[in-house]
């Protein structure tokens, strides 16, 4: 009794977003309300015990924000979604709901930046370790866990050059240790990678780049997988034992393999906070809509301005895994065979002095922290985010003296190479 | 019946025919997942029956509970099992034995038994396992994507409201 399988962009396009059935408005309402009026009081009791369906409060759940939930669970494949106020909040409240004081998780250091502030700062004041991992030798991880460490976490194109990671290798090693695999797919998007596919039990992603991908709202989302057993050990308390808060439920066995994005709801976002603006939601949706044309044109802009900087005298080095002669090229054609994304760097001859006058010299491009907007973006890290670094340092992170980001828009290209050639020659 | 795959129509046609149900392992804790579904149930209009030796002549959701098929007062549509898979067989035993027998047999999640479902076909039972009808409810009424539950349905089509604020019902 098989079913038609809706392709992606079908997805993109209609996945949670019935007709509203008051009006017949065709696009989902920007639901602007704080609160929703119950029924009588046993409606409002089977809300707060979770036993029906249904808005409470919008720090909880708003009908905006559940469209865009049920379109991002579609688009990765997952059971079920969460969106919050930004993608630091998806990875916060991930942890909140595995994580104690005194418990570990293993990371990729190939991570963005802010991640890297917040595992290695923020999260310490939690009493929550982060362990950096290098994903390209394995053993670096394995040699790390113990009977604490809670999960492992990955970027699927790792900022800021793009690399993929071998997920279904970091899939392997989480599950033979009893432990989640989280991704963040913010750089790759579910049009070009679905880490479910490929093993992965969670993906969080910042919904302020790509998806949105009109560089106008900040947004983050979490996806259960629905693939992990949260029952099997003890690790993971607030799924498999009873929860005080809600009369001694427990979540796992309730919620089955959409547990996760629940606990994180009701226990995490509930009680930590970060809820995504309705308005935010509706744009976020709107952008997904387009999420497939945008991606390939961004992807197919990428690799013909890498193509281009390649062959340019004053550049001398390109890192992008879609150049057929890079060292990653391989494992991205494996994960993403309809293109390697269109965030990488390259390095201008003449270092720092060189780096400085290039984004200064860019006049179409922007110049600013940001990656995944329809205009491409351009950022020296070592004049900008990692400035109070010192050259070895900066070195080590991928943020060297003459490194310059791009993020490459959906522009005509041949304006895209014709600013850059401008700026290379200031340069 | 392939029962690793159910279709939407399937389900769909079964919650739509069904206004009786039995619930074997109703539990009188509000905690348990048979209260949830026992309470969904009722509050889209189902007439519910609790069956549970431990509770019998006691009321759960002010619905008074059998100790067993046996002694329900009347025929029903459907009976729903919350029993652990390896009590599947004497179950249906007892389904078999009913005067007068349901139309449909549903197994909650992580419960499953292809003989008893074969038994039971045969007698002309539609057969659900492992799935939960608060969830294919919800699914197909689409009010499971209030909670960011992909419900893997599309449609640009009315949806179909229920009684008071925030209920959906399914369309036939
Ligand atoms: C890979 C990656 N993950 C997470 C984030 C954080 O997302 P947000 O800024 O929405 O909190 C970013 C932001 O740049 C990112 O690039």
């Amino acid at each position: 009794m098989s079913q038609r399988i809706p392709g992606f962009e079908t997805l993109a396009i209609h996945s949670g977003a019935q007709p509203d059935p008051a009006t017949g408005a065709r696009i989902t309402p920007i639901y602007q309300t704080t609160a929703y009026v119950f029924n009588d009081t046993d409606h409002a009791a089977s809300l707060f015990g979770l036993q029906a369906f249904g808005n409470i409060y919008t720090r909880i759940m708003n009908p905006t924000q559940a469209v865009l939930e049920e379109r991002l669970a579609a688009l990765e494949g997952g059971t079920a979604a969460l969106a919050v106020a930004s993608g630091h909040a998806a990875q916060m409240l991930v942890f909140h709901t595995i994580m104690t004081s005194g418990d570990n998780f293993i990371s990729a250091r190939r991570l963005y930046g802010g991640s890297i502030n917040q595992f290695g700062h923020s999260f310490k004041n939690f009493g929550w370790e982060v362990r950096w991992a290098d994903v390209d030798k394995p053993e670096t991880i394995s040699s790390q866990i113990d009977e604490r460490t809670k999960a492992i976490f990955i970027e699927s194109f790792a900022n800021p050059a793009g690399f993929v990671t071998d997920i279904e290798a970091m899939a392997k090693i989480a599950h033979d240790h009893g432990i989640p695999l989280i991704v963040d797919n913010t750089m790759a998007s579910p049009y070009l990678v679905r880490p479910i596919e490929h093993g992965a039990d969670i993906v969080v992603r910042s919904l302020t780049k790509f998806l949105g991908g009109h560089g106008n709202s900040m947004g983050g989302v979490i996806v259960d997988g629905g693939t992990f057993d949260w029952s099997a050990s003890d690790k993971y308390p607030m799924l498999s034992k009873p929860r005080d808060e809600y009369a001694g439920v427990v979540l796992h066995e309730t919620f089955g393999n959409f547990a996760f994005a629940i606990a994180c709801r009701v226990l995490g976002l509930r009680d930590l906070g970060p809820a995504i603006a309705p308005m935010n939601a509706f744009l976020i949706l709107t952008g997904i809509e387009t999420l497939a044309l945008r991606m390939q044109r961004h992807c197919d802009n990428a690799l013909a301005v890498a193509k281009h900087l390649k062959a340019h005298p004053k550049v001398e080095w390109v890192e992008y895994s879609g150049l057929e002669d890079h060292h990653n090229h391989a494992l991205m054609k494996r994960y993403s065979p309809k293109g390697s994304g269109s965030v990488f760097t390259f390095g201008v001859k003449g270092g720092y002095e060189a780096g400085v006058k290039f984004v200064e010299g860019v006049e179409i491009i922007s110049h600013l922290a940001n990656i995944g907007d329809t205009r491409t973006l351009v950022i020296h890290p070592a004049s900008t985010t990692h400035r109070q670094l010192t050259d070895e340092q900066r070195a080590l992170a991928g943020a060297g003296n003459d490194v310059v980001r791009l993020s490459i828009g959906i522009e005509n290209v041949d304006d895209i190479i014709a600013d850059i050639d401008q700026a290379l020659d200031k340069a | 019946m392939d029962h690793d795959h159910y279709s939407d129509a399937y389900i769909g046609s079964i919650l739509t025919e069904v206004k009786t149900v039995a619930i074997i392992g109703a539990s009188a804790n509000e905690a348990r997942p048979s209260y949830f579904v026992m309470k969904y149930l009722l509050n889209k209009g189902f007439e519910v029956t609790p069956v549970n030796p431990g509770q019998a002549g006691k009321e759960i959701l002010g619905q008074m509970t059998c100790a067993s098929l046996a002694e329900l007062p009347g025929p029903v549509d459907m009976v729903d099992i919350f029993r652990a898979s390896a009590a599947v067989p004497g179950i249906t035993d007892e389904i078999l034995a009913m005067q007068t027998l349901p139309k449909v047999v549903w197994m909650q999640l992580t419960v499953r038994d292809d003989e008893s479902a074969a038994q039971l076909e045969e007698r002309g039972i539609r057969v659900v396992m492992d799935r939960c009808p608060k969830i294919e409810f919800g699914r197909l009424s689409h009010e499971i994507g209030w909670a960011g539950i992909n419900s893997k349905t599309l449609s640009s089509r009315k949806p179909q409201l229920g009684n008071g604020f925030q209920s959906f019902g399914i369309r036939k």
